[in-house]
This record gives structure tokens, C-alpha cells and sequence, in this order.
């Protein structure tokens, strides 16, 4: 009773246990590792990586988590592996020393063996047995199981074998790698997927344009989520390394801070300030026209704040980088020697698309700056089409804008293009829009820079001229007038008309201003002189009234002396003279 | 030469022990097993008959139980069980399964041509 009741009990709920692995990125993709005490089945064809995966499986989890592991290898000898992985990094001898690994070589060959009768595999178990015993292994790794196929003859035998051996080994709580070559069509090329069905991991090696991508995928992983993309992987002089890069989205934070562009100029455009932190920006435009030397410029201004810049360069050297930006003034190797900048440089064609989001990733994450410029991301199209490069780019602008770092991509397009069309179709994902043009007209090329466009910056919408000189660049305010757009010698021959008209018409204004005076001079000589005649005139007149005056007194006297002597009376007479004279005085007056 | 079985050729401490004619011998076998299955002591009878019909007087068989001393399946590359290692004459051949088939075994150890 009481045990069926406990047998009756609901069991606790418990997720599948994992094992990790300690291969970068993997335990991400699989939400913690290989299914714990579970054979997992690796495929890949050859020179997938199938054997290295395996190896770093029991390499990192006897460093990492002091788990032993047994490498059963059917393919290559002790003495080989051990070569294999030295330059990795991986002492395998001293492990096998400390107890931590056992390395059995299984060879089995074909022709010095003859078959009569039944059989079954009981020694290969009694080996695995006693090697997982021997150091108390928590990790096995058969690497490749399939060469039984090739080694016996028997079919049917190894099969039934091989379905022991896994129940063998999930009974012993091992957790397994067994690696397998995929077939035509088919995982593995001897259906070993129906043998371990808990988790499969497919390797590939794709050949495209010439350029081989590693790639995995987790086909299957029973009893837990895990992601489902095809991830790339690097095996580089660290071993295996596994970019969970996805799109992640929108969400990202906005930071309001602002940085410099490295160009006062620049950023007085862009609203006085600079780029938003964290923003990615497009700076595209012809041959020659200067984009590196403005990435170069913001790389400057940011280590020089004594923050890191990582320079990601697909056409030139370091060593060809720093020279040309000596010679317009912009010094980076100091930044170099004292850790700020880094650059990365490699040929587009040297990895596919996703090896250098992936090499890109990684340098990222390694380094940590605060800013990327890639310069150009048109040389992608290289190496991939528009719709990968742009979907690449997606991915790489998410990873940065998650990580706040501010991004430059240079951006080349071809002479004849249109300008404005951004040759990998990118430019709606980027915040800022720089475009450099090359102006030709009167046998001259000048260069152009215009903001076509800046998110949440209000910016200048006029084209500046842009130099290029020993101090860096300088913008210039272009000629804009009635005549259009003028620059270099245009400009300056359009200044000096200009200053030419000018100064005539101030001349002009002299000249009248002149003539002003003299007209007021004259006018004032005429009224002085006019004044005087008017004067002479006057005093003539008084006179001539004085004496009028004296002749009619005179007259009245006469008169008076005629009335006297006739004794006429004559008082009325007398007064009427005296007054009119003085009348007539007072108005000359 | 009388034929033992396996049982009694080990030594308490599970080492491999001549059971038949000596290390000089022409014929130098080494028999692989695990444990006193029905299989491996067939596989035992089976070689016996075959030496002493065609080799008598020749051979020298040594019987190995992996069970006992799992370290020596490496030696020889041993993974299935019963095999059957011919160390001499040279080269190295080696005859899985229980030997049930006389022809093969012949073949196998080079004492019928092909």
C-alpha cells in the first residue's frame, strides 16, 4: 500500500539537467549545455569541427569544472590528438597526468581481421568501462563511433551493439559526445540518429563564392527550448567559439548623451553637440572624397576623452592607416601604443559574411570600446549579396546599439551612382546620414558635405565645402548664391567678385556722400551771398526813404511856412504826413 | 596435449596462461574473452578442435579474459568478443566470432590459401 501510494506520488517537476560545456557561446544557444548523463550525436561532414568540439568538451569541463572526461578516438592516435590541440593552448599530456583525461585509441583494421560467427562488442565496452573508471569519468567522447561500420563486417551485429551501448552509457550517467559524418541526405551517414535521439548538433562547413563559413545548428534537443538558427563558429588559436548573433530586436536604450565628431564644424552642424551616444552612423559618398579620414577623426577625439576606439579597416593596413592620417594631421599611433585603439584589418574575402560579424563580435566583446568604425561595409557585397550584407549589418548595428557603443560605417558608392542611394541599403537603419560628394564643375573636383539626415538632431541642411588639409579637415560654408552652389576656386574667385562689387558700391556711396556735402556747401555760400545783396539792397532802400522822408518835411515845412505867412488853418495836414512816413520805415525794417 | 578449458588456464590474479605447448611454438595464438559465457567457451572449443586437427603439436594458445584485465584489450585493439589473435607467425591476425566456422578459421589463420 504505502509503496504504491509513493509510486502514485506526483513527481516533483524537474527540467532536464545540463551539462556545461564551457565553449563560448554554445551554453548560450543550448540555455546551459549537453543534456547531463544523455549521449549527444555531433554530425558534420569532414573538417567540420566535429573532433575539436569534442575534444574542448572534455578539455573545458576538466579545467573548467574538474570534471574528467575519456576520449575514445577511433580516427587518430594519442600522440596525434595531443599534437592537434597544442596550439591550442591544451596541455593534454598534463591532464592525462592529474587524472583529469584518458585518451584510448581504438584501431581496428579491416584486413587482418576475419569473421566466423557470433559475436558482440563486449571488449570495446570493457574498455570504456575501465577508462571511465579508471579517473571516475563524468564526460566520454567517441569520436568516430561510424569507423565500427567500416572496421567489422556485421552489420546487423554493430547495430544491436551500438543500441546497447547507448543504454550502456545512459545507464552509467556519462554524459557523451559521440561525432558522426553525415551522409548524403541523411545527418549521419549510418542513421545513427535513431540510436541517440536526446540531442543532435549539426556542424557544417559551407562553401560560398569560394569562402567557407563554419555553421551549427542544434537539430534537435529533446526536453528543453534552445535556439533554433544556424549559429557560425570561429575555431581560432582559442579553439572553438560559438556567436549567438541574432537579431535582438528593438530594445535597445537611447542614451541623450552626446559625443564629439572630432570636427567643431561638424558639430556645430549637428546641432553643437555631436553624434548621440550609441547612434550608428552612415557616411557615404565617391572614391576619395574623405571618409576615412572623418572615421579617423572621431576615432582621435574619442581616445582622445581616453576612451577605446576599435577601427575595423577592409581596404588598408594599420601601419598605411596611421601614415596616411599623419599627412593631414591626425596622429593615431600614439593611440595605438597606449591600448586606446585597436585596429582589426582583413580582406573581405579573407572570411564569409557571418565569420566577420562573428571575428567583429568577438573583437567587440574582447576589447570593449566605446566606439567602431568600419571602413567601408560596401566591401561586404564582396564577399555576400545585398539582402545578406544588409541583414549582417542589422545584426551588427543591434549588437552595438545594445552595447551603446557609437558606430562610423563608411560607405563607398560607385562614381556614376546616385549619391543618395546608399549602396547596401542600410541607411534606414542608421541614425545619422553623412554623405561626402565630389562637385565637379569649372576642371575642378571639390568635395561636399551634407547631413542627409540625424535623428533627434536638429542639423544644418546646407552643404559645407570640405577640405582636406594638413590639419585635419575643415569645413567651409559653401557659396550659396544665385548662381548655385560654388566651391573651391569658383568659391573663391565668386568671394573676391564679390568683394570687388562691394567696395564699388561703397565707393559709390562715398562719391554721393561727397557731393552731398558740396550741394550744402554751395547752397550755404548762395545763402550768405544772397544774404549780402538782400542787405546792400535794404540799406539802399532805407536810405532812399530817409531822404524821402527829410524832402517831405522839408515840403511840410514849406507848406507850413506858405500857411503861416497865409494864415490858413492847417493842423490835420501835419499829422497825416508824419505817420506814413513811419510806417513805410518800419516794414524795411 | 589434452585440451583445458578456460576456467582453468587463469591464475587467481586473472594473468593469461599458456594452456597449450609453449612460447617457441610455430603457431602462437591468443584467445580474447569476457567471463565464461556459452559464447567464449564454444569459441574455445571450437579452436581446440581446429589446432589439433590441423596444427597438432605446433601451437600455443593463450586465453585472455578482459573481464579480469580489461588494460589488455588495448594491446591488441580488441572490441569484439570472442577474437582470436594469431601473434605468430607474422603478421598479426586477427578472427572475430566464435570460430564456428572451421573454413573461415583456416582461412583466417592463413592454414587454407584463399
Amino acid at each position: 500500500m504505502i509503496r504504491q501510494n509513493r509510486r502514485n506520488r506526483p513527481k516533483p517537476l524537474e527540467s532536464l539537467k545540463k551539462e556545461r560545456t564551457g565553449i563560448p557561446g554554445f551554453d548560450e544557444i543550448t540555455r546551459g549545455g549537453l543534456p547531463a548523463g544523455r549521449p549527444t550525436l555531433v554530425c558534420g561532414s569532414a573538417g567540420a569541427g566535429k573532433t575539436l568540439f569534442a575534444m574542448e568538451f572534455l578539455v573545458r569541463g576538466a579545467m573548467l569544472f574538474n570534471e574528467p572526461g575519456v576520449f575514445i578516438s577511433f580516427e587518430e592516435t594519442d600522440q596525434e590528438l595531443t599534437t592537434n590541440v597544442a596550439s591550442l593552448g591544451f596541455d593534454l599530456q598534463q591532464l592525462i597526468a592529474d587524472k583529469k583525461l584518458v585518451l584510448d585509441y581504438v584501431f581496428i583494421e579491416r584486413s587482418e581481421i576475419e569473421e566466423t560467427g557470433e559475436y558482440n562488442l563486449e571488449g570495446l565496452f570493457l574498455r570504456l568501462s575501465h577508462a571511465i573508471d579508471s579517473i571516475g569519468a563524468k564526460r566520454i567522447v567517441l569520436d568516430t563511433l561510424e569507423a565500427l561500420f567500416s572496421a567489422l563486417p556485421n552489420e546487423a551485429i554493430i547495430r544491436a551493439e551500438l543500441r546497447r551501448l547507448f543504454r550502456w552509457l545512459k545507464e552509467k550517467g556519462v554524459t557523451a559526445v559521440i561525432t558522426c559524418e553525415r551522409g548524403e541526405g541523411t545527418l549521419t551517414r549510418y542513421g545513427l540518429e535513431e540510436y541517440v535521439a536526446d540531442c543532435v548538433i549539426l556542424l557544417d562547413n559551407r562553401v560560398q563564392n569560394q569562402i567557407s563559413t563554419r555553421r551549427m545548428r542544434i537539430v534537435k534537443y529533446r526536453g528543453t527550448s534552445h535556439g533554433t538558427n544556424e549559429y557560425p563558429f570561429l575555431i581560432d588559436e582559442k579553439g572553438f567559439s560559438v556567436l549567438p548573433i541574432t537579431s535582438l530586436g528593438l530594445t535597445h536604450k537611447a542614451p541623450t548623451e552626446f559625443i564629439s565628431s572630432g570636427n567643431p564644424r561638424l558639430d556645430t552642424m549637428l546641432n553643437g553637440q555631436g553624434f548621440y551616444r550609441g547612434s550608428s552612423i552612415l557616411v557615404s559618398g565617391t572614391a576619395g572624397t574623405g571618409k576615412s579620414t572623418l572615421g579617423a577623426h572621431f576615432v582621435e577625439a574619442t581616445c582622445t576623452r581616453g576612451e577605446k576606439a576599435l577601427f575595423f579597416a577592409f581596404e588598408e593596413s594599420q601601419d598605411q592607416i596611421i601614415r596616411n592620417m599623419r599627412s593631414v594631421g591626425i596622429e593615431l599611433e600614439r593611440f595605438v601604443k597606449k591600448g586606446l585603439l585597436k585596429f582589426q584589418n582583413a580582406r573581405p574575402s579573407s572570411w564569409g559574411l557571418e565569420v566577420h560579424l562573428a571575428v567583429i563580435h568577438k573583437t567587440i566583446s574582447e576589447f570593449e570600446p566605446s566606439v567602431v568604425v568600419i571602413d567601408p561595409i560596401t566591401n561586404f557585397l564582396a564577399v555576400g549579396d545585398e539582402t545578406e550584407t544588409k541583414a549582417m549589418l542589422t545584426r551588427l548595428i543591434d549588437f552595438l546599439k545594445m552595447r551603446e557603443i557609437t558606430a562610423m560605417f563608411t560607405s563607398l558608392t560607385a562614381g556614376s551612382a546616385n549619391a543618395e542611394d546608399s549602396e547596401v541599403g542600410v541607411s534606414s537603419l542608421m541614425d545619422v546620414w553623412l554623405l561626402v560628394k565630389n562637385i565637379e564643375s569649372n576642371g575642378e573636383r571639390n568635395r561636399g558635405l551634407y547631413i542627409l539626415k540625424a535623428r533627434g538632431i536638429a542639423h544644418s541642411n546646407q552643404v559645407r565645402e570640405f577640405l582636406l588639409t594638413n590639419r585635419g579637415i575643415e569645413l567651409i560654408d559653401a557659396y550659396i548664391g544665385t548662381e548655385g552652389v560654388l566651391m573651391g576656386s569658383a568659391r573663391s574667385s565668386q568671394v573676391a567678385r564679390e568683394r570687388a562689387t562691394e567696395m564699388a558700391r561703397q565707393e559709390l556711396t562715398a562719391r554721393k556722400q561727397r557731393e552731398l556735402q558740396r550741394k550744402q556747401e554751395l547752397y550755404e555760400a548762395q545763402l550768405i551771398a544772397l544774404k549780402g545783396q538782400y542787405e546792400t539792397e535794404r540799406d539802399a532802400l532805407l536810405r532812399d526813404l530817409d531822404e524821402e522822408e527829410k524832402r517831405e518835411r522839408v515840403f511840410a515845412d514849406q507848406r507850413l511856412e506858405i500857411a503861416r505867412l497865409r494864415k490858413a488853418d492847417n493842423g490835420g495836414v501835419q499829422v497825416e504826413g508824419n505817420s506814413a512816413g513811419k510806417a513805410r520805415k518800419e516794414t524795411l525794417k | 596435449m589434452k585440451a583445458a578449458p578456460p576456467k582453468k588456464s587463469r591464475r587467481a590474479n586473472g594473468q593469461a596462461l599458456p594452456v597449450d605447448g609453449d612460447n617457441s611454438a610455430r603457431w602462437n595464438l591468443r584467445l580474447y574473452v569476457a567471463g565464461q559465457t556459452p559464447r567464449s567457451l564454444t569459441a574455445f572449443k571450437n579452436l581446440k578442435d581446429i589446432c589439433e586437427e590441423y596444427l597438432k603439436g605446433e601451437y600455443h594458445i593463450e586465453v585472455v579474459d578482459l573481464m579480469e584485465n580489461p588494460t589488455l584489450a588495448r594491446g591488441d585493439q580488441i572490441l569484439a568478443i570472442p577474437t582470436l589473435v594469431r601473434k605468430l607467425p607474422q603478421p598479426i591476425r586477427k578472427i572475430i566470432g566464435d570460430l564456428s566456422n572451421t573454413e573461415r578459421v583456416l582461412v583466417g589463420l592463413d592454414i587454407q590459401p584463399r
